[in-house]
């Protein structure tokens, strides 16, 4: 079996996404690829889909406008993996904070979960921290960049690390939602994790 | 609890870097007020540069040109989401401290502004990130080596004239492709000649590209501008004066964010670029006398 892997391609660091999600396949022993969407027409090719971290806003407007919105909806009714993180996040979620309301970004409301954008505050508020996480043993080195948080989530939702008791990662069926970049450091365990769940 | 708080670390060199890629594919615009900054984020900018004058406009003041004014900054970091920068002068590490400490993401040390000492600020000291124009490969690893997160071109602010930001962008990467094949004893040499050390050089030979994020910035003025830059290698643009200084800064605003995201499609282009008023009258380069050219400071 082939896997493609798909990653929004719009804005922010999708190139160490790319990287990170190769290395991954290669430690799987998976045959696979890894391609970048821009425009329609791509997500659904993608047996799983991430939306890389970059700005909330500024991603989401345009993946409305390249009708990219509607095609994830689409892929996550079909139970396919997808993981946001940072600017990923913050998209996949049902309700935002004032900020978010405030900008009037479009949210795809897969997960429900409330977010705060830049939960931790600005960017010299940005920080590394060794990060205790529910699936794993021992702790993953957790890379914040004016990061969001989730303030409240459902029952729905399981809960896989928090921090200053707001929630920083969860899963909520096949969708994965992460405050931080695993893409920026070399432990690939989340990568592995997020695609176990295809 | 207390103990997780204890572990934090800020201000290192993967959270700067980190920051700067978050910046990819984007669009950075010149903003003078609070106004200015939400239309900027209405069109899409991923993040604003807080200034007292766009650049033209500094070109055509004179005078000492100095860091913005920080009652302002603060109304435009409350106005918007998205990250905030400001600009200090070359070397004035007081105003980069007084923009960290008003909570600006990421700093510009611009030669936009009148340059204070030959010495750059030592960029490793700050919390906050900063970013340092460049015209050739020598000025892009001497700023990456003083701990700058992030290389755009300097391109002739103010201007609305592309040409130099093209020279510039041609010339980083021309440098860098001449690395690739070099022996060691040759990288030293080239090291050397550029003021650098040698593993600096030997990582940009190995990555053939910068080791961070580089953007294209001075004289962009249309959305084919900034496709232009795209197309020449840039990691996203900088717009100065080409927005505010067009006819109408929102639609404005919106095609060049969305030329550089369809930068490599010219049918999408040419609809990008339709009916959106008359762009900024801007200068051309080739008639500016040498002491007017901005991009000379910086060393």
């Amino acid at each position: 079996m082939t896997t493609r892997i798909g990653v929004i391609a719009i804005q922010g660091d999708v190139e160490e996404h790319v990287i990170a999600l190769e290395k991954t396949l290669v430690e799987r022993r998976e045959k696979g690829e890894v391609v970048k969407i821009k425009h329609q027409g791509i997500v659904d090719s993608c047996d799983a889909i991430v939306i890389p971290g970059g700005e909330s806003t500024t991603i989401g407007r345009l993946m409305e406008r390249e009708g990219i919105f509607q095609e994830l909806k689409e892929a996550a009714e079909e139970e396919k993996p997808i993981w946001g993180t940072c600017a990923g996040m913050v998209l996949l979620a049902k309700e935002g904070d004032e900020e978010v309301a405030k900008t009037g970004q479009p949210l795809l409301g897969l997960m429900d979960v409330k977010v705060k954008r830049n939960a931790f505050g600005r960017q010299r508020e940005s920080f590394e921290v060794l990060l205790k996480m529910s699936i794993f043993d021992g702790y993953f080195h957790a890379v914040f960049i004016r990061a969001p948080a989730i303030t409240y989530a459902t029952d729905s939702v399981e809960v896989l690390a928090t921090l200053n008791g707001q929630i920083v990662a969860a899963k909520q069926k096949n969708i994965l939602a992460l405050s931080f970049h695993p893409e920026l450091t070399v432990d690939r365990r989340i990568h592995h994790y997020f695609l176990d769940l295809g | 609890m207390v103990r997780e708080i204890e572990q934090l670390r800020h201000g290192t060199e993967l959270l700067k870097r980190g920051f700067a890629s978050m910046q990819k594919g984007g669009v950075i615009m010149d903003v003078t007020s609070a106004e200015q900054a939400i239309v900027a984020e209405d069109a899409g900018a991923i993040a604003v540069m807080a200034l007292h004058a766009v650049p033209a406009d500094i070109r055509k003041a004179g005078g000492v040109a100095r860091m913005a004014d920080p009652m302002v900054i603060s109304e435009i970091i409350d106005a918007v989401t998205i990250p905030v920068m400001a600009k200090c002068r070359i070397g004035h590490f007081v105003e980069a401290e007084i923009l960290e400490a008003l909570g600006v993401d990421m700093v510009d040390e611009s030669e936009v502004l009148t340059p204070v000492d030959t010495h750059h600020v030592d960029k490793r000291m700050f919390t906050v990130p900063f970013v340092c124009g460049a015209r050739d490969l020598g000025e892009a690893l001497r700023r990456i080596e003083e701990g700058a997160a992030m290389i755009r071109t300097k391109g002739e602010a103010g201007t609305g004239d592309v040409k130099e930001a093209v020279r510039h962008m041609k010339l980083i990467m021309g440098d860098i492709r001449s690395l690739k094949g070099k022996s060691e004893e040759e990288l030293k040499d080239v090291a050397k000649e550029l003021k650098v050390s040698f593993d600096l050089v030997h990582e940009t030979a190995e990555l053939q590209r910068l080791p961070v994020v580089n953007f294209a910035a001075g004289g962009v003025a249309t959305p084919a501008d900034a496709a232009l830059m795209m197309k020449l290698g840039a990691d996203g643009v900088f717009v100065g004066s080409g927005i505010f200084k067009s006819e109408n800064p929102p639609r404005m605003a919106s095609a060049i964010v969305d030329a550089v995201n369809n930068y490599d499609d010219a049918k999408k282009l040419a609809e990008i670029s339709k009916g959106l008023g008359i762009p900024m009258k801007g200068i051309e380069v080739s008639v500016l006398r040498d002491e007017e050219m901005l991009q000379a400071r910086g060393w």
